[in-house]
């Protein structure tokens, strides 16, 4: 896979704070990334280091092969921003923004009026195009500025927490162009709070705890990779002591919650295969059973906790 | 096209010029620093009854005009768009600092000409006649260059809070008014003055335009194009090399 995006060794300081220490990782092309971490891990101060924002202490960061520091100019003619706060200018109107980054990025006005009026329609926009920013509520703006990262066919997409705060229409809307973008080709990297959409969305996530990357991978895997003790969920069709199911083979803890039992299991087919057999011994009816994968918030907590992995 | 090519990033310095056009023109601070002030300081003086006569107070109006109208917008174009995010944006787009800079100061240039025309007007309306039309487009297009140079050098602190630069803006156009000649004429003034008032750019723009209002002036007319273009040069260099220094603090 290509190399889209990388990252190595970035480092950033503010004062005595060190927020990005020592960050390196590379993004392939056609990849959704999602740069995942607690409030202050150093997100969105690693994002504006790889768009060219602000420059790095020390390390490197190249997109599509252009350094970012030497080569600022042609690393962002190919790739587009939505950043964290909303930054689409409030005295114009969403046409006159779409028309400046038009002209920003060199494009000839009649194709940024065409991809204008294509991207405000596909945002739903396109109705209220004359009409000044600041009148705009936070989802409408938010797609607007997606709409303007867009207008000169990118190859890449920066995102800086998109869908914060938005309500579900705008949130909908947003991540369906981001998959239908990403089927198009364009390389996706997401910095984002929210567990499920990086889920739903990423190919592969990386996790910055207090400037370090404490774990990139694809969702799925990372889920599994933090937890070697899985759990089931199960009830019967009567009451079980918890000491008979302790002494159940691969059943290392029992724990009653209403009428379940969750079972922590060193191994998920061997426990259910006893479980199973269990029932039948005690002449028990198995009305329920879950096997319980650890999501990834349980992976972004134990990842981001102090003294965590 | 390369989006590196100065060309290109001309093209693109338009752009922001545009934008800043469309946005900051009639923005409150822009319109009492750059049109009401230079007005209510020549009213002052004209009805100070000093008795001096309108050759000699028109072209101080018209210096004033273009100081204070070319270094009204600049200044607090990159304080608002630090506040607002917007300045983020811009830094996030393939356009250099230089670029951005230069926009601005073609928005503030195209200010301080557009107003000092309508005070040119006025001069003319109450019955003074311009001399020397071409030497006061050229004094105009050097005079709005330098001003608007030295309106976005104020601007180089990277502070997002505009009233700050504009407290500072006027800590030195103040003084910069009182020294340059255009309300006690130089051949007035002592020496000391007279070397203080070549440090500063407007002396040159304001002799300048006295001599296309009434054919006087101190110095010779070469000289004057000569050092406001200079002053023009070395303010513009002086502001993209700091504004590269100091934009990512800002951000």
């Amino acid at each position: 896979m290509t190399e889209i995006i990388s990252a190595r060794g970035l480092v950033k300081t503010f004062g005595a704070n060190r927020a990005v220490d020592g960050v390196s990782f590379t993004v392939g092309e056609g990849e959704i990334f999602g740069f995942l971490g607690p409030n202050g891990a150093g997100k969105t101060t690693t994002t504006r280091m790889l768009t060219g924002v602000i420059p790095p202490d020390a390390g490197t960061a190249t997109v599509l092969g252009h350094d970012i520091r030497r080569e600022p100019v042609l690393a962002k003619q190919d790739f587009g921003v939505v950043p964290e706060t909303s930054n689409a200018y409030t005295d114009l109107s969403a046409w006159q923004n779409m028309m400046l980054m038009g002209e920003l990025y060199g494009l000839p006005r009649s194709l940024a009026e065409e991809r204008s009026t294509d991207l405000l329609k596909t945002v739903g926009l396109h109705g209220k195009k004359d009409q000044k920013v600041q009148a705009y509520s936070k989802g409408m703006k938010q797609r607007l500025i997606l709409a303007m990262a867009l207008v000169h066919d990118p190859r890449v997409l920066f995102l800086d927490e998109p869908t914060g705060g938005l309500d579900v229409q705008s949130t909908q809307m947003i991540l369906s162009l981001l998959r239908d973008k990403n089927r198009e080709g364009i390389t996706i990297f997401l910095t984002t709070h929210n567990m499920e959409e990086a889920n739903r969305l990423c190919h592969r996530v990386a996790i910055i705890r207090r400037g370090k990357i404490v774990a990139i991978d694809a969702p799925e895997r990372l889920k599994m990779a933090i937890d070697r003790v899985h759990r089931i969920e199960v009830s019967f069709d009567r009451e079980v002591p918890d000491e008979a199911l302790g002494k159940v083979s691969g059943v290392a803890g029992v724990k009653r919650t209403g009428d379940k039992y969750v079972l922590d299991v060193l191994g998920r087919d061997a426990a259910i295969r006893s479980l199973v057999a269990f029932a039948g011994e005690n002449n028990l009816q198995i009305v329920t059973l879950n096997t319980l994968a650890p999501t990834l918030d349980d992976a972004f907590l134990r990842l981001t906790q102090e003294g965590g992995p | 096209m390369n989006p590196e090519s100065l060309p290109a990033q001309l093209r693109r310095a338009w752009a922001v010029a545009k934008k800043d056009i469309r946005i900051y023109y009639l923005k409150g601070p822009v319109l009492i620093f750059g049109v009401f002030m230079p007005v209510f300081l020549f009213l002052a003086f004209y009805m100070g009854g000093r008795d001096l006569p309108l050759s000699f107070l028109i072209p101080g109006l018209v210096g004033m005009t273009l100081f204070f109208s070319a270094t009204a917008v600049s200044p607090a174009i990159f304080p608002w768009e630090g506040s607002a995010k917007t300045l983020e944006r811009l830094a996030s787009c393939p356009i250099t600092i230089e670029a951005i800079v230069f926009g601005d100061m073609i928005a503030s240039t195209l200010f301080g000409i557009g107003i000092t025309v309508i005070t040119v007007l006025i001069g003319v309306g109450v019955g003074l006649p311009v001399l020397h039309m071409e030497i006061l487009f050229v004094a105009l297009f050097f005079g709005a260059c330098c001003f608007s140079a030295i309106g976005t050098l104020l601007a180089v602190p990277p502070t997002n809070i505009p009233s700050s630069i504009m407290m500072l803006s006027s800590l030195l156009k103040f003084p910069l008014v009182f020294i340059s000649g255009i309300f006690v004429p130089l051949a007035q003034m002592p020496s000391w003055g007279v070397s203080l008032a070549a440090f500063s750019p407007l002396t040159y723009f304001c002799d300048l335009a006295r001599y296309c209002f009434s054919g006087e002036h101190y110095f010779s007319i070469p000289v004057d194009i000569g050092l406001l273009a200079l002053f023009s040069v070395v303010f513009m260099i002086a502001t993209m090399f700091l504004h590269r220094r100091t934009m990512p603090r800002r951000l």
